[in-house]
């Protein structure tokens, strides 16, 4: 079961969601920050460093003794990376996305790969969670094939929680794909409705299954109520704006620690979602069937 | 020898547009024979990244030698350079009012990017 918690912007607390949903699992339990630009999940977790390693994409490297300048590089390259004006090519190593094209279309075979570090993946075991954090390189403006490197991390026994980048922009749609269920986080005000709005375009069009999680209910207004009852969205799980949850968090403390009756509440969550990833994977297999007849 | 001019407009009239990536057309100025040609660049106004590379190849494509233009971004910067094309940055407000400045010896040739990428 791989289960991305994701919001239309940053500061829903998605990532409360996320540790406080993994720690409350009984199981050993995978949490994958891929919020690679500000990962934070870390914070809220004590714990043993388990080890570090370093993230690289392929970028080219032009041996100027074989390159006769005829730019087949540059007409290939959609990212504007790499453009010769007739001698040897000009690089723009920041805006390579490391898809290794100029260096198959090169007719002298002049370009080679070498690797340019954009991040690292950061490990850590804090109780039954063991957390890999991507931290993207300042300056690297690459967080999909970074969120791609943290996603390899992904092992099949045990549930996995990640922890999306917030917004709806490609680093999003990386960490979306290929997930069983998308959870998104959002605050009764209008403005987390606008949000929200968005985030349920992206989650339909990639035709993931997905609920919502209302935080800091009391603030705002019903339209979120009554937006999920029209579109026909599961409202998984409403937590209070509570003091007391506010100071737990700013003291960096988890919900489930400071008040153990949230555990339950985590744990029905859970088992809510289990429940519709279940039936939409049933749903699919009898279409397919209808389908195949 | 060609000079290509950043402008949202295509007469000599027109402003001078201050941005060189982002620049809805280039009006390259013949300095031989004093007649003029406009250079479509719209299809660079929507472009995610790389707006001033693409700008730089299109008006390495013209044959101009120089450019004349508000100010340039640190990517375009590169890419001009390595083009073996000019870059003047002014503030001149028309098109015409930069190349009288131009012909009189009143441009100075830009030696970096004078602005950070998103103008470029
Ligand atoms: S495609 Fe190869 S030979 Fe042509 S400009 Fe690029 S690096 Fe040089
Ligand atoms: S590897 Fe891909 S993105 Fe990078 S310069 Fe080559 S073609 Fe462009």
């Amino acid at each position: 079961m791989i289960l991305a918690v994701a919001s239309g912007k940053g500061g829903t607390g998605k990532t409360t969601v996320s540790v406080n949903l993994a720690r409350s699992l009984d199981v050993e339990t995978q949490l994958l920050d891929c919020d690679v630009e500000e990962p934070n999940g870390y914070l809220f977790l004590d714990g043993e460093a388990g080890g570090s390693q370093e993230v690289t994409i392929p970028v080219p490297l032009v041996d100027a003794a074989l390159c006769d300048g005829c730019n087949a590089c540059g007409k290939f390259c959609e990212y504007n990376a790499i453009v010769s004006f007739g001698k040897i090519p000009v690089l723009f190593p920041e805006m390579c996305h490391g898809c290794g094209g100029c260096m198959k279309v090169c007719p002298r075979r002049a370009i080679q790969e070498t690797d340019k570090r954009i991040g690292v993946i950061e490990t850590m075991r804090s109780g039954n969670i063991t957390l890999d954090y991507g931290l993207l390189d300042v300056g690297v403006a690459m967080a999909p094939p970074l969120i791609r490197a943290v996603k390899k991390r992904i092992r099949n026994n045990t549930p996995v929680i990640l922890d999306a980048p917030p917004g709806t922009s490609c680093p999003v749609i990386a960490a979306l794909r290929d997930v069983d269920f998308v959870l998104l986080v959002t605050e009764p005000t209008p403005f987390g409705l606008h949000d929200l709005r968005l985030a349920v375009d992206v989650t339909r069009e990639m035709a993931i299954p997905f609920g919502v999680v209302i935080n800091r209910l009391g603030i705002g207004d019903e339209r979120t109520h009554d937006f999920c009852r029209k579109e026909n969205i599961p409202i998984l799980m409403e937590i209070p704006d509570d003091r007391g949850i506010a100071e737990a968090y700013s003291r960096g403390e988890l919900i489930v620690d400071a008040y153990p009756e949230y555990r339950n509440l985590f744990q029905q969550l859970f088992g809510r979602i289990l429940r519709l990833a279940q039936q939409n994977v049933t749903d699919d297999t009898s279409e397919r069937r209808s389908n195949a007849r | 020898m060609k000079i290509a001019f950043t402008t949202s407009g295509n007469g000599l009239d027109a402003p001078l547009d201050s941005r060189f990536g982002r620049a809805p057309n280039f009006l390259v100025y013949d300095l031989n024979n004093e007649t003029f040609e406009i250079v479509d660049n719209q299809q660079n106004l929507n472009a995610a990244q790389g707006a001033g590379i693409q700008s730089a190849q299109a008006v390495a494509r013209t044959g101009a030698s120089a450019v004349v233009t508000g100010h340039c971004g640190p990517k375009a910067f590169r890419a001009l350079t390595a083009a073996g094309i000019t870059i003047y940055t002014t503030e001149a407000a028309t098109v015409a009012a930069a190349l009288a400045d131009y012909q009189a010896g009143a441009l100075v040739e830009t030696a970096a990017a004078d602005v950070e990428g998103h103008w470029a």
